[in-house]
């Protein structure tokens, strides 16, 4: 199914969140955040979040801010 | 002695972290500062990218509280969703709520402010809103629930100084319990002071540091203008005049 991460098409497999990240080759032990069409998804709720279709994912990472 | 959510800060100096030439020269200017809280933020990692991860390791190295920003949302809904990621990833439930609603000034919207502050609040957030000096809405905000306020300065990374004194002025003399930060604007150390002699709390410095010629000096100088500034304000400074009042006393001057 197609997905959006980070406003980027992805053609992928995984069902949901967490399988999304390991498929894509993101380190699960880093320090990310995700959400899924705008909402929050916890890291410990990933695995049960299915994704769907068109699914617009963001996974952001600490930097530099003011 | 003041409290952001029951916190005694190290120093009454807030920094940001972007910005600066290099990670080696950031970590020097918040040594430098002496910052009680350096402000941080998120941005989408590529797989394989481990940008995020070196910058947090650099931050957990200078050992000195974060301060979670929500920069860049427009919506409530934004940066809703931004803090709630943050507080995961920095393990904190402080967050500087920003939400912009003019992008030529990067003027705060209010409206949004007060709506995601209170969503926040309600959250479990202890939120620090980077809003304007409006009375009306500072009220609103702390009905919300935030127990900090941070109106700016000037729009953000114009250095332009403190651009509505009397507002700054009014907003201190009515609400002199609430701990209060000027967030951007500032421009020079001799702003920073200002704002401290008027008895805000803290001053919060991102790009005045960053873009200095020398951000580790320049970071020392902001440090000291704070610390003199805070001082002022205690000693209690005299009031203004219109017109001159000698210095030297006139009784017993000669006639000549």
């Amino acid at each position: 199914m197609q997905i959006l991460v980070n406003d980027k098409h992805h053609d992928v497999t995984a069902a949901n969140l967490a399988a999304l990240l390991d498929e894509l080759g993101y380190d699960v032990t880093a320090r990310i955040a995700t959400a899924v069409d705008g909402c929050f998804v916890a890291a410990g709720r990933r695995a049960t979040h299915s994704l769907h279709d068109g699914a617009r994912v963001e996974i952001l990472a600490p930097m530099q801010g003011g | 002695m003041t409290l952001f959510y029951g916190t005694e800060l190290a120093s009454r100096l807030m920094l940001g972290t972007a910005q600066y030439p290099s990670p080696e020269i950031l970590s020097d200017a918040v040594r430098r500062a002496g910052a009680g809280v350096v402000t941080v933020s998120l941005r989408r990692e590529a797989a394989g990218s481990r940008a995020g991860q070196a910058f947090w390791t650099l931050i957990r190295e200078l050992d000195v509280p974060v301060l979670p920003n929500t920069a860049g949302c427009h919506t409530v809904r934004e940066a809703v969703t931004t803090a709630q990621m943050a507080r995961e990833v920095f393990g904190t439930d402080w967050i500087k709520l920003e939400v912009i609603g003019e992008s030529d000034t990067l003027q705060p919207d209010m409206f949004a402010l007060v709506e995601a502050a209170r969503i926040l609040t309600e959250d479990g957030f202890r939120v620090f809103p980077y809003m304007t000096e409006d009375l009306v809405g500072a009220e609103r905000l702390l009905r919300a629930g935030c127990e900090v306020l941070m109106p700016w300065g000037a729009p953000i990374g114009s250095g332009k100084g403190l651009n509505n004194l009397f507002g700054l002025r009014a907003l201190r003399a009515h609400f002199p319990d609430v701990p209060m930060v000027v967030d951007a604007g500032i421009g020079v150390p001799s702003h920073a002071a200002q704002a401290m002699e008027l008895g805000y709390d803290a001053v919060l410095i991102n790009t005045a540091v960053a873009k200095a010629g020398n951000p580790a000096e320049m970071a020392r100088a902001f440090a000291m203008a704070v610390e003199a500034g805070r001082m002022a304000y205690i000693a209690d400074p005299m009031e203004e005049r219109d017109m001159a009042v000698p210095s030297t006393p006139v009784i017993g001057q000669a006639v000549l």
